[in-house]
């Protein structure tokens, strides 16, 4: 072979080489939904989180952002935001971080606002244009509380941040039904393998692989796909068992055992690797097929029993699939196969049984959709592509209720509904951040209440002069929010544990009133890392989002998810 | 703590630093937490600026360290990298642009930190950390690690423990180390000699196992063992006079045909120019919040050492490592990982290490690279009465190689100690081999 060797028909273009670390990751399809979203940040405070948020979004390469924000750029913010500089000093905060983060990726398009949010806000389509909107605190809770029942209205997820000091906490308000099918599940946990209710095709290739197994060369004899292996074992345990599969953890072992008999230890290797992979997959795959409560969930979900010409496309599906469960008591087969020791034909044979099986199985739930796509008379038909990603994930399929966050406003007591009892639990476990969390409630409400100028920017921060008695009026609100929890869930609490709950309160109150509104900007690096990552899950619709609130306490280096 | 709400409740100095109003109120004020003699205002100022610190990568993690260190009131800080930029860094390493390609990226980080930020002196070296000795890591308060190689963090890891010297306290130089993988990581800090090491944590980080290689030479079953085989057999078979270069597109282009025409002839699905390029180059995914999460982190930590304002991870005794993964939700785990007794870095005991004594001497050279405990890839192994094997000088190397093809009971007893080393530490790894059989 003489000169260099002509370029492959299709090699990367230059985006997937400058995408190529997180393609990895979410794949084209998740970066043509990050490139096609519009993120709108509605900054305030310091403004570092949103920012940094902001960073690593343009980095992957969001579509387009939005940057809503009147402030004008102060000597504290050169201190704090890495996106200023000296000569942006008495411009709007907006428009310079605007054009800082845009010189990170020319392919991201962003712009920036510097109406205030009020009079931005009184247009009622204002937030339309945006396909996810960030809010940081502090902001005036009136106007919070408008955004978010706008941006419901045109089921816009929505993020509300907080960030001071050594702590953090963000929610995320996602539609009432926020699906996810690219789950990106744990390989390990995802194989499928059927053991115990094998299809003709699957047994009969496994007979014929293990016919004559004693008589085999000990090449031959250790090159059995362990699945054959496994297979063979289980129909002579049947025989001596009245027709019956290892039942328990004690039959199991039982049949463990009757596996690592038959492997050799008399040929040069002294063992077998696809007896001892058998061995080691007998406790994990013989286990009767049965669904997790998140399929459960979404079987069972109002959307998808009752369909209608508007529903969407993943109910419909759901729907096919669940009458594809109610049929054979399985889901479709994912068709997946793990590496196992196997000589290349047999494997790729074996592959083959178990893809033409997901296909088929695939084939029957198409053609329910199409079934009930024509009973609906729904104009616009279902991809297939769609109908196999749900096929090959179905085990693994998710769906987050979105709801919305708590609002603070001024003269009103904080509700938490049907989460009163598991929050009341919860302040009792000391592994939870929801004292942290009430913490921030009680910050929320001193802005509520110390509200100077009505517009939310300026609005006075606690601790910002008076330290001594902002510390001592937070305090007393967090306390306040805890007893109305512990009365609205009618939990008795004894007088130690309440104590305990009080000092602990006190503590995070403290150390929050002692920022003074400051950000730090670590922790709102850290912050802004967190929200970009919970982003890119909801606009990819791919992993699963923080369902519904994150907290992070810098002091300790501890994180809680809690859902209110 | 409660009762101590009044006396903490004092306001601290006046603020004279416009620019660093928000960082002065944590400097000036107590909290809950602090300890009850710190004491606030210009000594916690004055450890943050007057503290020299030192960055080790100026890649995914050490763009986002460097920021985060000067916006932490931190005023002197060192870089060393000795990568130079690619296409692909500039998804999340923030201080390059696409003019940068080709330039090192430890003096374009620095360069951009200390523009962006007034005040701040940030010193790059682009080259090695080998290249430096124990003088040179001397003169840091501490030192922040955002690297992608484990072998790096071992050799600096290594130094600094043998760097402590226990009549001055200033030869313990706190360790903070970052690391991720996709949407994992972690953030450690280690006290050379006090706390749990880099070493006691290997097993933590296992190497993936090795494809068989008669798998590749026989039968293959994967994409990735037709890469594996272009890779590994193909190359040294056809091209061998020329060095494989990751990095050249020709040569990832030659694999990948060739991975592609043995996938064909095995029906294979599957190979792609991508998954060739991922496997050859071990290419691990990387994102920018990911990276932003990690090193936020551990300059969180170096901000609470060099301050005081809060206590850190690592203080003996307490937690010292938080994991941290963001696939299903986000998931935090922060605990205590305990220093062992028989690290072959900070400890004086031999780690047990169980072999089969049937095993020849070849195969357990073969096997230390991937033994999570020990993962040495060019080991030369001596008892303390003989030599079992050197790796080099050749004179040496041909003397012990008989020993290769011997049974491990041949050459040791049960429970005998060895020592192993190996050119990538400067130190030698005792090994106290216990007979599985």
């Amino acid at each position: 072979m003489t000169g260099t060797t002509p370029p492959p028909l299709h090699g990367p273009t230059s985006k997937e080489k400058k995408y190529d670390r997180q393609l990895r990751l979410w794949a084209a399809s998740g970066q043509a939904a990050l490139e096609q979203s519009h993120i709108l940040l509605i900054n305030s405070g310091p403004g570092v989180v949103g920012v940094e948020t902001l960073k690593n979004l343009v980095l992957p390469g969001v579509g387009h952002f939005t940057i809503l924000d009147s402030a004008i750029v102060t000597e504290a913010d050169l201190g704090v935001n890495f996106f200023l500089e000296e000569e942006h000093l008495g411009g709007f905060r907006a428009e310079h971080s605007c054009t800082l983060l845009k010189e990170l990726n020319p392919d991201v398009q962003g712009s920036y606002i510097t109406e205030p949010t009020e009079s931005f806000l009184s247009k009622p389509i204002a937030l339309k244009p945006y396909t996810l909107i960030l809010v940081t605190a502090p902001i005036n809770p009136q106007l919070l509380s408008k955004l978010s029942a706008n941006a419901a209205t045109f089921q816009i997820p929505t993020f509300y941040i907080h960030c001071i000091g050594f702590y953090s906490q963000f929610s995320i308000h996602l539609p009432p039904a926020f699906p996810i099918v690219d789950t990106h599940p744990d390989p390990e946990s995802t194989s499928d393998l059927r053991l115990l209710t094998p299809w003709p095709e699957l047994s009969q290739f496994a007979t014929e692989k293990t016919k004559g197994l004693q008589e085999m060369s000990h090449h031959d004899h250790g090159h059995v796909p362990y699945i054959c292996l496994l297979l063979h074992y289980l129909e002579e345990w049947k025989s001596t068992h009245d027709g019956q599969v290892p039942q328990n953890y004690k039959d199991k072992t039982a049949f463990k055992a009757s596996v690592a008999q038959g492997e050799r230890r008399n040929n040069p290797e002294g063992g077998e690797e696809n007896y001892d992979e058998a061995v080691a997959a007998v406790l994990k795959s013989l286990n009767p097929t049965s669904i997790s409560s998140a399929v459960r969930d979404v079987f069972e979900a109002p959307e998808c029993k009752s369909l209608t010409p508007e529903t969407s496309g993943f109910w419909i599906i759901a729907h096919a699939m669940s009458i594809f469960y109610a049929t054979h008591a399985v889901l479709p087969l994912p068709g997946s196969l793990p590496d196992m020791k196997a000589q290349s034909a047999d494997y790729i044979q074996l592959q083959n049984v178990y893809k033409s099986k997901a296909r088929h199985d695939l084939a029957e739930v198409l053609s329910t959709v199409r079934t009930l796509e024509k009973k609906l008379s729904r104009a616009v038909v279902i991809d297939e592509k769609e109908v196999e990603a749900f096929c090959k994930n179905a085990a693994h399929i998710k769906m987050v209720r979105g709801r919305p966050f708590h609002i603070v406003l001024p003269g009103e007591t904080v509700r938490w509904g049907d989460r009163a009892k598991k929050a009341a639990q919860d302040l009792t476990d000391p592994e939870s951040l929801i004292l942290l969390y009430i913490a921030f409630l009680a910050i929320d409400t001193f802005i509520a209440t110390h509200d100077v100028d009505g517009l939310g920017c300026a609005a006075k921060v606690a601790g910002g002069d008076d330290w001594e008695s902002d510390t001592e009026e937070v305090e007393g609100i967090a306390l306040k929010i805890i007893d109305g929890l512990i009365n609205e869930a009618g939990t008795s609490i004894d007088e130690d544990e309440y104590s305990e709950i009080k000092s602990r309160a006190r503590e995070y109150a403290q150390e929050l009133v002692r920022a003074g509104g400051s950000e730090l900007h670590n922790i709102s690096a850290l912050t802004g890392g967190l929200v970009a990552q919970e982003v890119i899950k909801v606009v990819t619709k791919q992993y699963i989002p923080v369902d519904n609130t994150c907290v992070f306490d810098g002091v300790r280096s501890k994180s809680s998810v809690l859902r209110f | 703590m409660a009762e101590d709400a009044e006396s903490i409740l004092t306001n601290g100095p006046y603020n004279s630093r416009p620019r660093w109003k928000y960082l002065d109120n944590i400097l000036n004020r107590p909290g809950p937490f602090t300890d009850p003699d710190w004491v606030c205002g210009e000594p916690a100022l004055e450890g943050l600026s007057r503290a020299k610190i030192l960055v080790i990568g100026a890649g995914g993690l050490g763009c986002e360290i460097l920021k985060n260190l000067a916006l932490s009131g931190f005023k002197d800080i060192h870089v060393i990298d000795m990568d130079t930029i690619d296409v692909s860094n500039l998804n999340r390493q923030f201080l390059f642009r696409h003019a940068d390609v080709g330039k090192f990226k430890a003096e374009v980080a620095a360069r951009f930190v200390e523009k962006r930020v007034k005040g701040v002196k940030i010193t790059p070296y682009c080259g090695k950390i080998q290249d430096k000795d124990d003088d040179y890591y001397m003169q840091f308060a501490m030192i922040v690690c955002g690297l992608d190689s484990i072998e790096a963090r071992r050799w600096i890891n290594a130094t600094l423990v043998g760097m402590v010297d226990e009549n001055d306290p200033d030869s313990m130089k706190p360790l903070i180390d970052g690391g991720t993988e996709g949407f994992k990581g972690q953030a450690r800090v280690i006290f050379p000699t006090m706390t749990s090491c880099i070493e006691c944590q290997l097993d933590m980080h296992a190497p993936r196992a090795a494809v068989p290689l008669c798998t590749l030479a026989t039968i293959p079953r994967q994409p990735q063992h037709c890469i594996e085989w272009a890779h590994i057999i193909a190359w040294e078979e056809e091209r061998k006079d020329i060095t494989l270069d990751n990095d050249d597109p020709e040569h990832i282009t030659w694999l990948y045909q060739k991975a592609l025409k043995r996938a064909q002839e095995f029906n294979i699905p599957g190979v792609t120019y991508s998954m060739t390029q991922g496997v050859v180059k071990n290419i691990i995914p990387a994102i920018a919040s990911t990276n932003a999460i990690v090193a936020a982190s551990c300059c969180n930590e170096a901000f609470k050492i060099a301050s005081n304002t809060n206590p850190f991870l690592g203080f003996p005794g307490t937690d010292n490592y938080m994991m941290y993964t963001g696939d299903v939700s986000v998931y935090t785990y922060t605990f205590q990982h305990v220093k062992k007794a028989d690290c072959p870095v900070c400890g004086n005991l031999a780690k047990d290490l169980q072999v089969n004594s049937n095993s020849t001497l070849q195969e357990f050279i073969e096997s230390l690279a991937e033994r999570p405990e020990a993962q040495l890839k060019k080991p030369t192994i001596r008892t303390e009465a003989k030599s079992l094997y050197y790796q080099s000088p050749p004179t040496l190397e041909k003397q012990t190689r008989p020993n290769l093809s011997k049974k491990l009971y041949e050459l040791v007893s049960d429970g005998e100690e060895i020592a192993i080393q190996d050119p990538a530490f400067q130190i030698a790894f005792k090994f106290k081999l216990v007979f599985e059989n």
